[in-house]
């Protein structure tokens, strides 16, 4: 039962690929993309005038084109190709209708990034953080998820093996929750059928619970449920060993798909949200932390028995690793969202240290690792053209992370406290503007953090170019030792 | 009979079946009440729709984007009562599509910014921050002054928000063009715009009495922001939600 992945016979000539080949450039493209608007709004808090002084470089604007270049294309991409990867191999079935449906979505689905990103730089947004697109560009995605969903589950309903493997459940419960996630945020009133213009039909305190009901659970199933199916697929094909338990990832799916969708209230901690639905929030928030260590579990004791891989598998330092940041930003997330520790963070800057080090870390890292596997398989090629660059990525990576989210950290509880800081005689001892000033040379070292980041992300795509190239760099690489038992 | 999770695992339209059911219970169990509870929304008078000048200018305030770094959600701490005012009410946010209580303090909180400044304070600080204050890393807005404010659908704009609830009548939509452009001309005649919109702040705003900027908007959006709740009328029973 747990070695479902050595159930797959050799790989089919009629495999869809060519539309995967495509979604990996994509991927690594909008990678780039994502990490460089970063930098530059991280650098634009602590030095200003590198806005220009133009209406379309605001940080305003920019903010949704770095998130949504993260999120959607960086990340969609990744799972889009992925996921047709691993349905394909796992189902032992060619895509279900063939190359076209498939192309369908890719190209729509990089079409809808592309008009998203032009609208917010143009001033069309609809202001709800991680839904900005108006509606035209939601009825848009809707159709090309509906697409992706059957093409998906229709591979799953032809396969030619007895079970459907792991990886494809959250796969599955990723695209089936984004589309009501997606449909119930946007639902909106266009002001003519001619302009972007576009009300929300909620309002006040409910909108705001449906919107983190969405933008938490785009974290949710956007960023961890399909992540996971990632991390399902390419770590035990890395590692060449099955899954620790496949009862763990019975409870670990059921248990993230039913608990984490109540976690949305907790970004609204004492705000006008009435208290039993914050309370609610925090509880399933906490427990929520159960079944994410479950997976993270999961995940590291995959390699029990083949930690010597992580030398000699270049690909699976960057998901292994990842799965410790996946531990570590779902500790953290239970952590803030108690009312009381909330109550010092919330609005802060340790947030977005929060954030990153989750989209950093985990979402990055474990797509790293899978471009990484990826790559030469689809490419034909042997090996990557060089496993010391890889090195040099994961280094420069990993520090650039410690750095973005300790900065993050600290300069976030000091603006927590200087905002409710008391001076003797009973006033606020800090004017806000004091708050911003203190928190200029913590911008400047996170946007360190961002550059070695991106610089790690520049080494990758030459890494992989070489690799599609065919060439191979000539360097020791280091070998499996030969084991023996002990005497 | 002893269950057996096989099924989810050989018949795709069962998983799928079973993780739509098992994901949409969340969201019913906390989204449902809100809308039948009858005091999550606090019974407080005051609260009128936006002005279309207003409205306006909220639509630009969505448009550049201020929600990222300003939170319009006063919570009920002391240092925020003192810095920004009386904590923040649901009733204060019923009227807006979409919500902007934002997530984010890289600048203060603007819930109740309506009134503590005055109109050429904010025209000086949009069109430049740091001449007003100079560790400001606030980008520079000079060119709402330059641009003219696109209000042909501004009738449109009202009846959508009418379709959505908000409590618009015809009469104010069928005046919406005229009571825009009187709320930027202290010489026009307003008694019907202020009898429709009590405490409307009317103003030249941009110091242009010849043409309605986006300026003229943004500011009399954020002079009215926070200031349609009089809460020394406010028992606090009316705010148990």
């Amino acid at each position: 039962m747990t070695v479902a992945t050595a159930t797959i016979p050799a790989v089919r000539e009629d495999y869809v690929e060519d539309v995967i080949r495509a979604g990996l450039i994509a991927t690594a493209f909008w990678g780039v993309v994502a990490f460089a608007v970063g930098v530059y709004i991280a650098l634009q808090l602590a030095f200003p005038e590198l806005n220009l002084g133009l209406e379309w470089t605001t940080f305003g604007r920019l903010r949704p084109v770095h998130t949504s270049a993260a999120i959607f294309a960086f990340g969609g991409n990744a799972l889009i190709a992925t996921s047709f990867l691993v349905v394909q191999r796992t189902c032992h079935q060619r895509l279900f209708g063939g190359a076209t449906p498939a192309w369908f979505v890719f190209w729509g689905y990089n079409f809808f990034i592309v008009m998203a990103a032009l609208s917010y730089v143009l001033g069309y947004s609809q202001s709800k953080e991680y839904a900005e697109p108006e509606w035209y560009l939601d009825l848009w995605l809707t159709l090309v998820w509906v697409v992706y969903l059957v093409v998906y589950a229709g591979t799953l309903m032809t396969r030619r093996e007895d079970h459907i493997y792991v990886a494809n459940w959250f796969y599955l419960a990723f695209i089936i929750t984004v589309a009501m996630l997606h449909i119930v945020n946007n639902l909106a009133i266009p002001v003519s059928w001619t302009g972007a213009r576009s009300y929300s039909v909620f309002s006040g305190v409910q909108d705001a619970l449906i919107q983190w009901w969405y933008g938490h659970n785009a974290v949710g199933f956007f960023l961890t449920a399909g992540f996971l199916g990632m991390m399902y697929y390419f770590i035990p094909k890395a590692a060449e060993r099955p899954v620790y338990s496949y009862r763990l990832s019975i409870i670990h799916f059921w248990a993230l798909v039913f608990l984490y969708i109540w976690a949305g209230p907790h970004h609204l901690h004492y705000t006008a949200l009435p208290d039993w639905a914050q309370t609610l929030g925090m509880t399933f928030s906490i427990m929520l932390w159960m079944p994410s260590w479950g997976g993270m579990i999961n995940g590291l004791m995959t390699l029990s028995g083949a930690w010597d891989k992580l030398r000699t598998v270049p690909s699976l330092r960057f998901s292994v690793t990842a799965v410790g940041f996946y531990g570590m930003s779902t500790f953290e997330g239970p952590v803030m969202s108690i009312r009381q520790v909330n109550s010092l963070s919330h609005y802060t800057d340790w947030t977005i240290g929060h954030v990153h080090s989750g989209a950093l870390g985990w979402v990055a890292f474990i797509s790293f690792g899978a471009l990484y596997y990826m790559v030469p398989v689809m490419w034909r090629r042997a090996r990557l053209y060089s496993d010391r660059l890889v090195a040099w990525h994961f280094w420069i990576a990993t520090l650039g992370i410690v750095l973005y989210i300790t900065a993050m950290w600290v300069s976030g509880i000091m603006q927590g406290l200087m905002w409710r800081a008391y001076d003797e005689l009973g006033f606020l001892q800090y004017a806000f503007v004091e708050t911003v000033v203190a928190m200029h040379p913590f911008y400047v070292i996170r946007a360190m953090g961002g550059v070695l980041f991106l610089a790690g992300a520049l080494i990758m795509v030459y890494n992989l170019w070489r690799t599609a190239r065919g060439d191979e760099r000539v360097e020791a690489r280091p070998v499996a030792l030969a084991l023996r038992p002990a005497e | 009979m002893r269950f057996s999770h096989a099924i989810f695992e050989t018949k795709t339209l069962v998983l799928a079946g079973a993780t739509l059911v098992t994901v949409a219970i969340g969201g019913i169990v906390e989204l449902v009440p809100l809308f039948t509870i009858e005091t999550t929304i606090e019974r407080v008078s005051g609260m009128r729709p936006y002005s279309p000048l207003e409205l306006m200018g909220r639509d630009i305030y969505i448009r550049e984007g201020c929600y990222l770094c300003h939170s319009q959600q006063i919570r009920p701490m002391r240092d925020e009562v003192e810095r920004y005012g009386h904590y923040s009410l649901a009733a204060e946010s019923m009227y807006d599509h979409p919500f902007q209580w934002g997530s984010k303090r890289t600048g203060p909180d603007l819930a109740r910014v309506g009134g503590k400044y005055s109109n050429e304070w904010h025209v000086a600080h949009l069109v430049q921050p740091k001449s007003v204050v100079p560790e400001s890393i606030m980008p520079a807005y000079g060119f709402l002054l330059e641009r003219p404010l696109d209000y042909r659908r501004i009738e449109k704009t009202l009846k959508a928000q009418q379709v959505i609830g908000v409590p618009y009548s015809d009469e104010m939509a069928a005046n919406a063009k005229a009571d825009l452009t009187a709320q930027t001309d202290p010489e026009a005649d307003t008694a019907g715009l202020a009898a429709r919109y009590p405490k409307a702040v009317i103003a030249d705003f941009d110091g242009n009495r010849a043409r309605v900027t986006e300026m003229d908007a943004l500011v009399a959006y954020l002079q009215m922001m926070g200031t349609l709740v009089k809460f020394t009328d406010v028992k606090p029973a009316d705010l148990k939600q």
